[in-house]
C-alpha cells in the first residue's frame, strides 16, 4: 500500500529534521519557558510525580494495612498525615493512591488523544461517505454513557484490579470526544490552500494528515487532552466508588476520597490531601497544556508577550 | 448599449460654496499593547455638494478608518482628534444618539461586501423600508412605496417582486445596488462609499458604478469613494487624495494627480500598474520595500524609505501637504481651496515631467529575448494538452440517501495548448471554470470527460502514485499568499517540502533552498522565520519558490498576484516574466484581470459559463476582440486615465451570470448579451437560442465562439 511506503518516508523526514533544525526545537522550548503559569505548574507537577512514584521508596509504612498502626490518628508525629480507621498510613496511601491515578490518567489521555485525533483527521481529511461512516462509529461510542459501559466491561472481564485495565476501558470510551473535536478543526483547515499546495506537490493523505493537518490541530488536540486527564481522574474515581476500579488493598486518590466522603468534617485529613492533590493535578495538566499550545503556534508569541 | 454618463456627471457638478463635508486634522489612534497606533494622521479635506472625491491608498493606509471615523462607527477604544463638520455641524465627540440622527439622513455609507452589509433574515423591501422609517414620520406604506422608487433608481430589474426577496435571493451585484438603494433612501448630502466594487466581477462593477452615478444624479449627494483601484476612480471623481501610512501624501484634481503626479509614491503607483491602454512590452516600475509598520514609522516622510530620490532631508522632517503650482510655500491659501493640487514632498517641484520609469527601477536592466521573434520559426513543441474537458460537480440532497439532484457544469468542453516557454492566460470572471480547469491539467480534480495529456501521455485515471514523477514537472502557484503557506512550518520546510515527498530531499536540499530564496529576491538567511513574520508580496514570492523547487517545466498560476496591493503586484510580474526567461518556464497564468493578463500573457483565452468563448494571441485579442463577451469584458475594465476613461465607448452587459447548475441553452452568453439584445433580428436569435455556437478560426489561430462574431476596436 502506498500507505505504508509514505509513513516510511515521513519518519525519514522527520529525522532529517531534528539533526538539521534544532534551533526550531529550541525556539518553541524557550517560547514555553516565557509562560510562567505553564513553568510553574510544571514545576509543580515534577514535584507531585516524584512524590507519587519516588516518595514510596524512602517512607517507611506502605498503603497496606499494618497492625502497629492505632487507628483513626490525627495528623502529626510519626504519622504526618494520620491514620485511617482501618490502619493505613495516609502518606503512604496518598503517594500510591496519587501513582494509581496519575497511571491511569495520563494513559487514558495518550491513548485517546493519538487514537482520537488520527481517526477524527482522517475522517475529516476524506470527507463524503468514508467521514458519515467514521463518525458513525463515533457516535456510537459518545452516546454509550462511560461508567455504565466501563462497569459493564470490568464486571464481566473481572479486569477492576489493574491499573492498565481500567485506564484501557475508560481510554476506549473517551477518544470519541477528541475524534470529534479534531474532525471539526481538520474539515475547515483541509480547505486552505497549503493541503492543495501539499497535494499538487505530489503529498499522499497520511503525509497530508501527519505534516499538515494534525500540527495546524494542535492548538484544539492538546486543550482536548488535558480535559480528558480530569475526566479519567474522575472516571476512575467513579468507578472505584462502584467497586469496579482499582480495589483495596491497592488504592487510588478516587478511592480514597470515596471512602473519606462519610468523614469529612470528623476526620478531614482523610478527606483533603487527596482532594486538593486531585484538583492540583488537573490545574497543573491544565496550565501545561496552555503553555504548550501557545509554543506550538509560531504566531502566538508575536501578540503575546 | 454605449452609455455617455459619465461626460454628463462631470458636467453636472456645481462649483457652488457650500461645503458639505469638512474633515481638519482629522488623526485617529489605536491603542495597542505595543504601544499607540497611530492609523490616521493629520487628514484634512473638504467636499462640496454635488462633488465626488477619490481616496486612492494600498491596505492599511488609513483609507477605510478615516471614513469609519466620520461615521463615528469606530470602536470605543480608538482615539479621535480633529474635526469633522457635516454641513457645519461638528460630528467627532457626539454621542450616539446625537450621531445617529446625522447618520443615514445627512451622511451615508455603503461598504465593501453587500453579503454581510445586508441582514440575511430581513426581507430588501423591509430593509429599505426601515432606513425611511428611521429618520421620516412616514406610514408603512408610503415606506415601502419609496423602496419600490429606490430600487427603479438603482436599476433593479423587476423591483416588485424583489421587494418581498430575501438577501441570499439576490446576486452579489444586486445587493450592492440594494445597499446603495438604502444609503440613498433619506437624501443624503454625502455618501461614503469605502470599495464598493472591490468584491464584485467587472461587468458587475460597471453596473454598480452606473447605479452610484445614478444615485448622486438623483439626490444630488457629494461622493467619497474609497478603492484602492486606480481605474475606478479615474472614471468616477473629480478630486482624489492618495494615502500612504495614514497621511494624505497628494490630492488635487484627477487629471492633475494622473497627468503630473508630484509626489513619488503616487508617480510609483501609476507606475506599477499593468495598463489595458499601455505597451505589453514595457516593463513595470515597481515600487521597492512595503509599507512601513504604523508602530514604527520613520520620523521623517513615511514613503523615504521605499523612495528612490530621498534624501537627509526626507528621512529627519515630514513633508507637509503643500500646494505645487508655484515654489512658494502655499501656506496662505485656505484648506477649503478644491481645485488646488497639493503634495507632500520636499521635492515635489523637481517631479514636474519626470516619468514613473526615470524615478524608479524596472528591475535590473536587462536585454530582453524579444517574445515575438521565434514566431516565424518553428512552432514550439506542446507540453500540456486538453480536449474536450469536462467537470460536472454533483449537488445532492441533504439527509443519509445523498441522491444526486443535479449538477453544476463547472466546465463543459475546454480545448487548449500550453507550448513550451508561452504564457497562456485563461481569463474570465468568478464562476466561470477557470480555476477548475486549470486544477483539471494538474490532475488535482478527477475530470468528468475529456482527455488531458503532458508531454503526450495521458493524465487522466492515473494513480496518485504514478502521478507523483510527473508532478515534479507540473507546479501550481495559489492566489491567497496567506492560506497557501501552511503557519507552522518555517519557510525553510515550505520551500523544502516537495523534494522532501519526491524524497531528495538530503544533503543539497538546504543549500537548494537558499538558492531558491536568493532567486525569487528574498533574503536567503530568513529560511528559518515563519511565513507571518513576511509581507503578501514575500509570501507570494515564497508560494513561487516552492512550486519552483523541484524544476518544473510548467507553472500554473492560479489568480497569482489579486491578493496584492498595486505596487506590490508589480514587483511579483517582473520575476515571473524574469524567471521564464531564465528558466524557461511555460505558464498557464489563470486571472479575471485583464489588464495584468494584457501585460504578461503570449496568448489568451476567454472563458464564460465553462465554455471557451475566444481565444487568440495578446495582440490580437486586444487589438480586435470578436466575442461579445471579451469586447464587454475589455470595455468594462477602468482605465487608470481621467480622460480617456470618461470619453470612450462602452459596451455594458446586463444582469448577472447566470448559474452554472442551470445554464442558458445555446450560447451561454446570449442571455446578457448586448448584441442579442440590441443589434440581431428575431430570425438571427433564434439561432443563438437553439444553437450552440463552435470555436471556429477566424483565420490566424484567432478562434471565437460567436454564431455572429465581429471586430471591433475598443483600446
Amino acid at each position: 500500500m502506498s500507505e505504508n511506503g509514505m509513513f516510511g518516508s515521513t519518519r525519514k523526514g522527520a529525522k532529517k529534521k531534528d539533526s538539521a533544525d534544532r534551533t526550531q526545537l529550541q525556539t518553541i522550548l524557550i517560547r514555553f519557558t516565557r509562560h510562567r503559569p505553564a513553568m510553574i505548574s510544571l514545576v509543580m507537577l515534577i514535584l507531585i510525580v516524584l512524590f507519587a512514584f519516588v516518595g514510596p521508596f524512602f517512607w517507611m509504612w506502605d498503603h497496606t494495612v499494618y497492625k502497629e498502626i492505632p487507628s483513626n490518628l490525627p495528623p502529626g508525629g510519626e504519622h504526618p498525615l494520620g491514620s485511617s480507621a482501618a490502619g493505613n498510613d495516609v502518606l503512604a496511601q496518598l503517594m500510591r493512591g496519587a501513582q494509581q491515578t496519575l497511571k491511569v490518567a495520563f494513559t487514558v489521555s495518550l491513548v485517546s488523544t493519538v487514537v482520537g485525533s488520527m481517526w477524527g483527521a482522517t475522517a475529516g481529511y476524506y470527507g463524503g461517505r468514508v467521514d458519515a461512516l467514521m463518525m458513525r462509529i463515533v457516535d456510537i461510542f459518545l452516546i454509550v454513557p462511560l461508567l455504565v459501559a466501563a462497569a459493564a466491561i470490568a464486571g464481566n472481564t473481572g479486569a477492576g484490579a489493574s491499573w492498565s485495565a481500567i485506564a484501557m476501558i475508560i481510554a476506549i470510551f473517551s477518544w470519541a470526544t477528541i475524534a470529534r473535536v479534531v474532525r471539526g478543526v481538520v474539515l475547515s483547515l483541509r480547505e486552505q490552500e497549503f493541503v492543495e499546495a501539499a497535494r499538487a506537490s505530489g503529498a499522499s493523505a497520511s503525509w497530508i494528515i501527519i505534516r499538515h493537518l494534525l500540527p495546524n490541530a494542535a492548538g484544539p488536540i492538546i486543550v482536548a487532552a488535558t480535559l480528558l486527564v480530569a475526566v479519567a481522574i474522575l472516571a476512575e474515581a467513579g468507578m472505584s466508588f462502584l467497586g469496579l476500579g482499582i480495589q483495596l488493598p491497592d488504592i487510588s486518590l478516587g478511592q480514597m476520597i470515596g471512602s473519606a466522603r462519610t468523614a469529612v468534617t470528623t476526620r478531614p485529613w482523610l478527606f483533603y490531601p487527596p482532594g486538593v492533590l486531585l484538583v492540583l493535578i488537573c490545574l497543573t495538566i491544565n496550565f501545561i497544556g496552555d503553555g504548550l499550545r501557545d509554543a506550538l503556534d509560531p504566531r502566538q508569541t508575536r501578540v503575546r508577550r | 448599449m454605449t452609455t455617455e454618463y459619465m461626460n454628463e456627471e462631470h458636467a453636472t457638478v456645481e462649483t457652488g460654496d457650500d461645503v458639505v463635508l469638512e474633515v481638519t486634522d482629522l488623526s485617529v489612534t489605536f491603542p495597542s499593547d505595543d504601544g499607540p497606533l497611530p492609523a490616521v494622521r493629520e487628514v484634512s479635506y473638504v467636499l462640496r455638494r454635488g462633488e465626488a472625491l477619490g481616496i486612492v491608498g494600498e491596505s492599511g493606509s488609513g483609507k477605510s478608518v478615516t471614513s469609519m471615523a466620520i461615521m463615528g462607527l469606530l470602536p470605543r477604544n480608538a482615539q479621535v482628534e480633529g474635526s469633522t463638520r457635516v454641513l457645519g455641524q461638528e460630528i467627532i465627540g457626539l454621542n450616539d444618539k446625537e450621531i445617529s440622527k446625522v447618520r443615514g439622513k445627512k451622511i451615508a455609507m455603503i461598504f465593501q461586501d453587500p453579503l454581510t452589509s445586508l441582514n440575511p433574515v430581513y426581507t430588501i423591501g423591509y430593509q429599505i423600508a426601515e432606513a425611511v422609517l428611521a429618520h421620516k414620520k412616514v406610514s408603512k406604506q408610503a415606506a415601502m412605496k419609496r423602496a419600490l422608487e429606490l430600487l427603479e433608481v438603482v436599476g433593479i430589474p423587476s423591483p416588485e417582486q424583489r421587494l418581498r426577496q430575501y438577501p441570499h435571493e439576490l446576486s452579489g451585484g444586486m445587493r450592492q445596488r440594494v445597499v446603495i438603494a438604502i444609503a440613498m433612501a433619506n437624501e443624503p448630502d454625502v455618501i461614503i462609499a469605502d470599495e464598493p466594487t472591490t468584491a464584485l466581477d467587472v461587468t458587475v462593477q460597471a453596473q454598480v458604478l452606473d447605479a452610484l452615478q445614478r444615485a448622486r444624479r438623483e439626490t444630488g449627494a457629494a461622493l467619497v469613494l474609497i478603492t484602492h483601484d486606480l481605474g475606478v476612480v479615474a472614471g468616477q471623481v473629480d478630486r482624489v487624495g492618495v494615502m500612504y501610512a495614514g497621511r494624505i501624501v497628494e490630492m488635487g484634481p484627477v487629471e492633475e494627480v494622473f497627468y503630473r503626479p508630484r509626489m513619488p509614491y503616487a508617480l510609483g503607483l501609476l507606475g506599477s500598474l499593468p495598463r489595458l491602454d499601455g505597451d505589453a512590452s514595457d516593463r513595470l516600475t515597481p515600487i521597492l520595500g512595503s509599507p512601513p509598520s504604523l508602530r514604527d514609522l520613520p520620523p521623517g516622510c513615511g514613503f523615504a524609505p521605499r523612495c528612490p530620490m530621498a534624501r537627509d532631508r526626507c528621512h529627519e522632517e515630514e513633508p507637509r501637504l503643500l500646494l505645487t503650482t508655484g515654489d512658494t510655500g502655499g501656506e496662505s491659501s485656505a484648506a477649503d481651496d478644491t481645485i488646488v493640487h497639493r503634495s507632500a514632498c520636499h521635492f515635489s517641484e523637481e517631479l514636474a515631467g519626470v516619468e514613473a520609469t526615470d524615478l524608479f527601477q524596472a528591475g535590473e536592466e536587462r536585454e530582453k529575448a524579444p517574445k515575438d521573434a521565434p514566431e516565424t520559426l518553428v512552432e514550439p513543441e506542446v507540453l500540456l494538452s486538453a480536449t474536450d474537458l469536462v467537470k460536472h460537480f454533483p449537488i445532492r440532497s441533504k439527509g443519509i440517501l445523498r441522491r444526486k439532484v443535479g449538477e453544476v457544469q463547472a466546465v463543459s468542453g475546454i480545448s487548449l495548448d500550453l507550448r513550451e516557454k508561452e504564457t497562456l492566460a485563461l481569463v474570465g470572471e468568478s464562476g466561470c471554470g477557470k480555476s477548475t480547469t486549470a486544477r483539471l491539467l494538474l490532475n488535482l480534480i478527477k475530470l468528468t470527460s475529456g482527455e488531458v495529456t503532458y508531454m503526450g501521455q495521458p493524465l487522466q485515471g492515473l494513480t496518485d502514485r504514478r502521478m507523483r514523477p510527473l508532478r515534479k514537472d507540473l507546479q501550481l502557484v495559489f492566489q491567497d499568499p496567506f492560506a497557501s503557506l501552511d503557519p507552522r512550518m518555517t519557510v525553510s520546510d515550505i520551500i523544502g517540502e516537495p523534494m522532501r515527498i519526491h524524497g531528495d530531499g538530503h544533503r543539497d536540499a538546504r543549500k537548494r533552498v537558499k538558492e531558491l530564496l536568493e532567486l525569487v529576491g528574498l533574503n536567503p538567511e530568513h529560511g528559518s522565520r515563519y511565513p507571518h513574520e513576511f509581507s503578501g508580496g514575500q509570501r507570494q514570492r515564497i508560494g513561487v519558490a516552492r512550486a519552483l523547487s523541484l524544476n518544473p517545466r510548467v507553472l500554473v498560476l492560479d489568480e497569482p498576484v489579486s491578493a496584492l496591493d498595486v505596487s506590490i503586484q508589480a514587483g511579483v510580474i517582473n520575476l515571473l516574466e524574469d524567471l521564464q526567461d531564465e528558466l524557461g518556464l511555460s505558464y498557464l497564468f489563470v486571472s479575471h484581470d485583464l489588464s495584468v493578463v494584457k501585460h504578461i500573457a503570449d496568448r489568451v483565452a476567454v472563458m464564460y459559463l465553462g465554455k471557451m468563448m475566444e481565444t487568440a494571441t495578446t495582440e490580437q485579442l486586444f487589438k480586435a476582440p470578436a466575442h461579445p463577451y471579451t469586447q464587454a469584458l475589455i470595455s468594462a475594465i477602468p482605465l487608470p486615465d481621467p480622460i480617456k476613461e470618461r470619453t470612450r465607448e462602452r459596451i455594458i452587459v446586463t444582469g448577472d451570470i447566470p448559474s452554472p447548475a442551470n445554464p442558458p441553452s445555446g450560447c451561454r452568453f446570449r442571455t446578457r448579451c448586448s448584441k442579442f439584445a440590441n443589434e440581431l433580428s428575431d430570425a438571427e436569435r433564434t439561432k443563438c437560442v437553439e444553437e450552440p455556437p463552435e470555436l471556429l478560426d477566424r483565420g490566424s489561430g484567432h478562434r471565437d465562439a460567436c454564431h455572429y462574431s465581429q471586430v471591433v476596436e475598443l483600446i
